[in-house]
């Protein structure tokens, strides 16, 4: 058999590999062998790819591969659960990257070769070559940097809040036109040298656009951004297979793209606002123009005027040892103070003292999807003890306590009653309906999104300020001298 | 959403033939080597990543047949 028939057909192999694996990943129950059964269609792939009569030296392969194999290898074992939404930002960054610079190296090929010797090796005409480098380092190069700037934002190395500043979108829409108009010469001009200038200028502003599209977005809303720069990985790895040819990255970074404008699309509805609403408002910069005159002008809703009101651990245990019904609702800041096994002791030891004990999730919680989901199993929370938001919804005036650790956006009545209120529309855990409402927090600041919170301020609500591990441990403490005097 | 992350660095296809390429140009060399680099961090680290938060999940559920069974006795 022919060497480029086999490679054809593993890649075939390969690709069903892939779509069998992310239809088991899509099961919980498969969802581990489906992760490994579309690594092992990656292997396969990679392996193959060794026998491609275009790879001639091996040498740099090897360092290559085993450079990238030792340094994936140490992050993923080194990373901390709670820093999984970063980690995640990060490789596909690398991915992005990668693809700019399969685009950049193709290109640099042609410039030593020439066309005519290119040409002979890889299928194309030098304008559909030109079309597909430029789009593989345009699209690699704006997720590049706008996966880093992602990665700043979640690791707090920035501030999460937008960054906006005066004619923002016509700056965006001036790097854009530079772009593609750069892009255009590089695929229509047949001479070397200005081909080269174009290339070096589109290059430079797919790198900065990447970042001055991310700028504006709020830290609330890295997820949606997250998602969509996967599937423009994906997409970006289609582009790269366009260039040289090969039949696997163009079908492999199909599906990448297309699930994730799904997934995107699915956040953007949980959210209730649209993709570009997402992407260029500058969602959460104006910090609270709405709230308590807002609500008031509006009719509907009653303004909201009140103090915030601190209670201290011992007063929690006190209100919680009287409970039946308790409902947690998490968020980022349960992730950021680690306090998911602290979460679970004490969902335990309210077991124990009686109280039937739900952990409310609501669809964007935390800073990926399902990211909540994984910190409470990681904790052996049991999963049917996690019910989702509309599920939660009708059963929360019979709740007795409402405990949200490190959540805002996603429990501010300001959603639902607040028409100037710039979250307004977006379902939310209705945690103000529970009879008590207890909110860990940090400190008296506004949260990530920079919006201010109705909850906080409701006559119901107490809050215990601190770091929330610390202040739930001593809350579970409190029980278990209860249990132990 | 990170399974599908991982797969995205199937480019790592695209980073070996850009680097295997005997063309005696070392600025081709250096940017394929460094795409093979990149986009193995994102396959390996892509799936050893995903594959961590699913165990989580896992030993949740062998936790819970422990339960069961202790519930059993």
């Amino acid at each position: 058999m022919k060497p480029e028939l086999l490679i054809n057909l593993a890649y075939i192999v390969a690709f069903i590999l892939f779509i069998l694996g992310l239809k088991m990943l899509g099961r919980q129950s498969s969802a581990r062998r489906g992760n490994a059964i579309s690594s092992l269609g990656m292997l396969l792939a990679v392996v193959v790819t060794l026998l491609d009569h275009h790879v001639v030296n091996y040498t740099w392969i090897m360092v290559g591969l085993g450079l990238g194999t030792a340094i994936g290898v140490v992050c993923a074992r080194v990373v901390k659960m709670t820093s999984m939404p970063e980690m995640v930002a990060l490789l596909n960054g690398f991915g992005g990257l990668a693809s700019l610079l399969v685009g950049w190296a193709e290109y640099g090929k042609i410039r030593h070769l020439g066309w005519s010797a290119y040409l002979d090796s890889f299928a194309g005409t030098p304008a559909f070559t030109s079309a597909a480098i430029f789009l593989a380092v345009f699209i690699g190069g704006v997720t590049f940097t706008g996966s880093i700037y992602a990665f700043c934002k979640l690791a707090e190395l920035v501030s999460g809040r937008p960054v906006l500043f005066r004619s923002q979108q016509l700056v965006n829409a001036l790097l854009g036109f530079v772009l593609f108009a750069a892009g255009l010469v590089f695929v229509v001009t047949g001479q070397p040298d200005l081909a080269l200038i174009a290339f070096s200028a589109f290059l430079a502003v797919s790198l900065i656009l990447g970042w001055t599209l991310v700028m504006p977005i709020g830290g609330g809303d890295m997820p949606v951004v997250i998602s969509m720069l996967n599937s423009l990985s994906g997409l970006a790895a289609c582009a790269a297979g366009f260039v040289i040819a090969n039949n696997v990255l163009v079908v492999a970074g199909c599906p990448v793209g297309t699930s994730g404008l799904i997934l995107t699309a699915v956040m953007c509805k949980a959210m209730n606002r649209s993709l570009s609403h997402v992407l260029f408002s500058g969602f959460g910069a104006v910090p609270a123009a709405s709230s308590a005159g807002g609500a008031g002008a509006d009719g509907g809703a009653s303004a909201i005027t009140g103090e915030l009101k601190p209670i201290s651990p011992e007063d929690v245990f006190s209100v919680l040892e009287a409970a039946r019904q308790v409902v947690i609702i998490p968020g980022y800041g349960m992730a950021v103070s680690q306090a998911q096994h602290v979460v679970r002791e004490l969902s335990k030891r309210l077991e124990n003292n009686g109280a039937e004990v739900r952990f409310a999730i609501h669809p964007v919680a935390g800073r990926m999807p399902g990211h909540m989901n994984v910190l409470l199993a990681e904790a052996n929370v049991p999963y049917e003890q996690l019910v989702e938001m509309d599920a939660i919804n009708p059963l929360m005036p019979h709740m007795d306590v409402a405990i949200v650790i490190g959540a805002n956006d996603v429990v501010n009545p300001a959603a639902a009653n607040d028409r100037a209120s710039p979250i307004y529309g977006m379902p939310i855990i209705k945690a103000h309906e529970a009879r008590t409402v207890i909110c860990l927090k940090r400190g008296k600041g506004a949260g990530f999104s920079g919006l201010e919170n109705q909850l906080f301020l409701l006559p119901n609500t107490r809050m215990l300020y601190g770091d929330a591990k610390a202040t739930l441990q001593a809350v579970s403490a409190e029980f278990k001298n209860l249990a132990s005097g | 959403m990170s399974g599908s992350n991982a797969i995205s660095g199937i480019t790592v296809v695209g980073a070996i033939i850009a680097a295997g390429a005997n063309d005696d140009s070392w600025l081709t060399t250096v940017l394929g080597t460094s795409a093979v680099v990149l986009a193995t961090v994102n396959v390996v680290g892509g799936y050893l990543v995903t594959d961590r938060m699913l165990g989580m999940f896992r030993k949740k559920s062998i936790a819970d047949a422990a339960v069961k069974k202790g519930a059993g006795k």
